[in-house]
């Protein structure tokens, strides 16, 4: 591999550890509060996904980009409403009944998505797909320029709002110590929430940012789920600048071992790193005990 | 959809609506069929969910379409106007899942199995099958591992990917004329794409042209960026592609976002070379040429069923007409056969001369369970049309070779 390719690879890899941060950051935020994986997470990405799809065709004809407001606030809408209605209610205050209750979501939106999309492969075709940046040796597509950088200062507006705003204050505090954030007159649940309708709100953004490159259809969402996974436990459960530093170390080891031992091959890089950071670091690159 | 089995229970579900609309007249009927011959059961087992529930949705559209016209039209005759009657399974993309759902449609009686779009699933299906011996009509599976095993109850009306391979060589050094020196093969890594790939390699250079890299990718692939890089670097003439429908599109979409300038994009059974590709990625699909199976334009039986497909709102792609075409050959059979008992109708299988309307096919000859008479046509994608170029005799354009360079 000569340097240039090398270069090449990195900034790929930077490129797709973008949306990996994007969909991890959502998917830690709701481990860190609600002490579950969200196992609902890859299809509710398929659902924004299929938001974003829909808001794009005729008649609506809404460009991704300028649909992401729409599908931040209706996924967070979604993601609150579903927690009050459904998982917070149904889980009786068990950690296992979340889990279930969001695994047997996923299946639903999995088949749901089935039955009313069937399983064609949705694409959107934006005018400006075709533009690129060249960065030295790496040509860069437009689209995928836009979601690195939409990513991380989504990513940056998300840890401001966490460290500087009340709700921010108060859903670090319900992470810390649940009990302890109720006896100081935080409302627990709604904070649950809360964190919810954040992490689906994640999905929003990266499913406007995924979609002018990517495509749905009702098994889509679950490509970018166990990476996810992969990227929470790596950066430290619950941790955002483990997620942001994990999603874009994924998307590099991801990018050069592709490279080094092609696309198959390639992949162990990145059970290779996760093992050998856990072996060194069991709590993940930024997690605490 | 789980994996269960579910006769006449279409009608209830939107899974390939087009499909339940189309066929719930005959499939609907099944308890006044008590007073006439007994019902023929035919196992449908298609991948209706997982990653390409899409295709095997449509291979299940086009097999219940047949099954309709051919109950409407009396059923088979010389076995008293008996109906057929679907029993659906889905293998849900999985070998495993596939191989059960041969076992149960054999504890409910099936006489004969159409499936299975997916090559590893066909070849795990077909000789879970044999056991029984039940006939078992391959629609769509391209790998000829699946015809090569010795198997008696196997049979296959279209061309494998050996006969596709060769063809589209031909097609493409007819095209090339020593121009293009290069290529590099992008393919999934599953026995479909890897064995068209392996031929692909071994055949190039019968037409002047090395495969310089062959690049295996999993299904589903998240992104080909690294895929399109490493293609730049090689420059290649030719990019030849062999994958599934999703990453059929992502591959073509990169290369086209990356500008990767080629002579030409050639697929062997691209699974996303379709109608809605290229019409709906008019600036990706242009000049792709892709060697498949397709329907006889000029036969009247295609257009009229290409025209009831698209007005309940599908696309007429391979599957449908592949999916018909064996339901009919079934058809056939078991109108010869004059039984559904498995020796009887294996034989009338494997003396079949049957005529596939909508194919453009030559007569119908069995030799190990693969008929010769099938060929596959090369298309190519001009301004958001299919446009046949290969064989001559069916050919609706000329193609464009070598494609002009994007800027």
């Amino acid at each position: 591999m000569t340097l240039d390719i090398a270069f090449a690879g990195i900034v790929n890899g930077l490129m797709s550890g973008g949306i990996y941060v994007l969909v991890a950051v959502g998917l830690t935020l709701i481990y860190g509060v609600l002490h579950i994986i969200n196992f609902a997470h890859g299809s509710m990405l398929m659902l924004a996904m299929y938001g974003v799809y829909y808001l794009f065709k005729p008649p609506l004809g809404v460009d991704p980009y300028v649909a992401l407001p729409i599908l931040v606030a209706g996924s967070f809408a979604f993601g609150y409403v579903l927690y009050r209605g459904l998982i917070g209610r149904f889980s009786h205050g068990k950690d296992e009944n979340i889990l279930l209750i969001t695994l047997g979501l996923s299946i639903i939106a999995d088949n749901a998505a089935l039955f009313f999309f069937t399983g064609d492969t949705q694409t959107i075709d934006v005018a400006w797909a075709g533009r690129f940046v060249e960065v030295g040796p790496a040509l860069i597509p437009m689209p995928k320029l836009v979601s690195f950088v939409a990513s991380l200062a989504l990513c940056a507006a998300l840890g401001l709002f966490m460290a500087f705003s009340d709700t921010g204050k108060a859903i670090r505090a319900v992470a810390k110590e649940r009990q302890g954030a109720r006896l100081v007159g935080i409302d627990v649940e709604n904070i649950f929430a809360i964190s919810y309708g954040i992490g689906i709100a994640c999905l929003g953004a990266a499913a406007c940012l995924l979609m002018p490159f990517f495509y749905v259809s009702p098994s889509s969402g679950h490509a970018f789920v166990l990476v996810a996974f992969t990227i929470v436990v790596l950066g430290g459960m619950g941790s955002f600048a483990g997620a942001l530093v994990g999603g874009l170390l994924i998307g590099i080891v991801e990018s050069l071992g592709g490279l080094q031992f092609g696309e198959q091959l390639g992949q162990i890089g990145i059970p290779l790193v996760f093992i050998l950071i856990l072996l060194f670091r069991p709590v993940g690159l930024f997690g605490s005990r | 959809m789980s994996g269960s089995i579910r006769s006449t229970g279409l009608s209830r579900r939107r899974i390939g609506q087009s499909a339940l609309g189309l066929a719930a007249g005959t499939l609907a009927f099944p308890a006044i069929l008590g007073a006439q011959a007994k019902a023929v059961k035919v196992g449908l087992i298609h991948p209706v969910t997982g990653f390409v529930a899409y295709n095997g949705q449509q291979n299940r559209l086009g097999a219940t379409m047949a099954i309709e016209d051919i109950n409407k039209a009396g059923g088979i005759k010389s076995m008293g106007g008996a109906k057929l009657e679907a029993l659906l399974g889905d293998s849900q993309s999985k070998v495993e899942v596939g191989v059960s759902e041969v076992e149960k449609m054999n504890e409910a009686g099936v006489a004969a199995y159409i499936g299975c779009f997916q090559s590893p699933v066909a070849i795990a299906a077909t000789q879970a099958a044999a056991k029984y011996n039940t006939p078992f009509l391959i629609d769509v599976a391209a790998s000829d591992l699946i015809v090569k095993r010795g198997l008696k109850n196997v049979f296959r009306m279209k061309p494998g990917f050996g006969k596709c391979v060769d063809d589209g060589i031909a097609a493409l050094g007819a095209l090339s004329k020593g121009a293009a020196k290069t290529a590099v093969i992008v393919h999934e890594n599953g026995e479909f794409g890897t064995g068209t790939a392996k031929l692909l390699a071994g055949k190039l250079p019968l037409i002047g042209i090395e495969a310089k890299e062959i690049i295996a990718h999993e299904n589903p692939t998240r992104n080909f960026d690294n895929a399109a890089l490493r293609i730049r670097t090689a420059a290649p003439d030719i990019v030849m592609m062999s994958n599934y429908g999703n990453e059929y599109m992502l591959l073509a979409r990169t290369l086209f976002q990356q500008k990767v300038n080629v002579m030409g994009m050639f697929s062997v059974l691209g699974g996303g070379f379709n109608y809605k590709f290229v019409k709906e990625m008019a600036d990706v699909s242009q000049y792709m040429m892709d060697t498949n199976h397709w329907y006889n334009p000029r036969s009247a039986t295609a257009q009229a069923l290409k025209k009831r497909v698209e007005a309940a709102g599908s696309l007429f792609t391979f599957e449908v007409y592949l999916s018909y075409t064996a339901v009919s050959l079934l058809a056939d059979a078991l109108e010869r056969a004059g039984s559904a008992e498995k020796d009887a109708l294996t034989a009338a299988l494997a003396s079949s001369t049957f005529k596939a309307d909508l194919m453009p096919y030559g007569p119908t000859k069995f030799v190990d369970g693969q008929n010769q008479g099938g060929v596959p046509g090369v298309m190519q994608s001009l301004k958001g049309e299919i446009e046949v170029v290969a064989p001559a005799e069916f050919s609706s354009a000329t193609a464009v070779f070598p494609r002009p360079k994007v800027s």
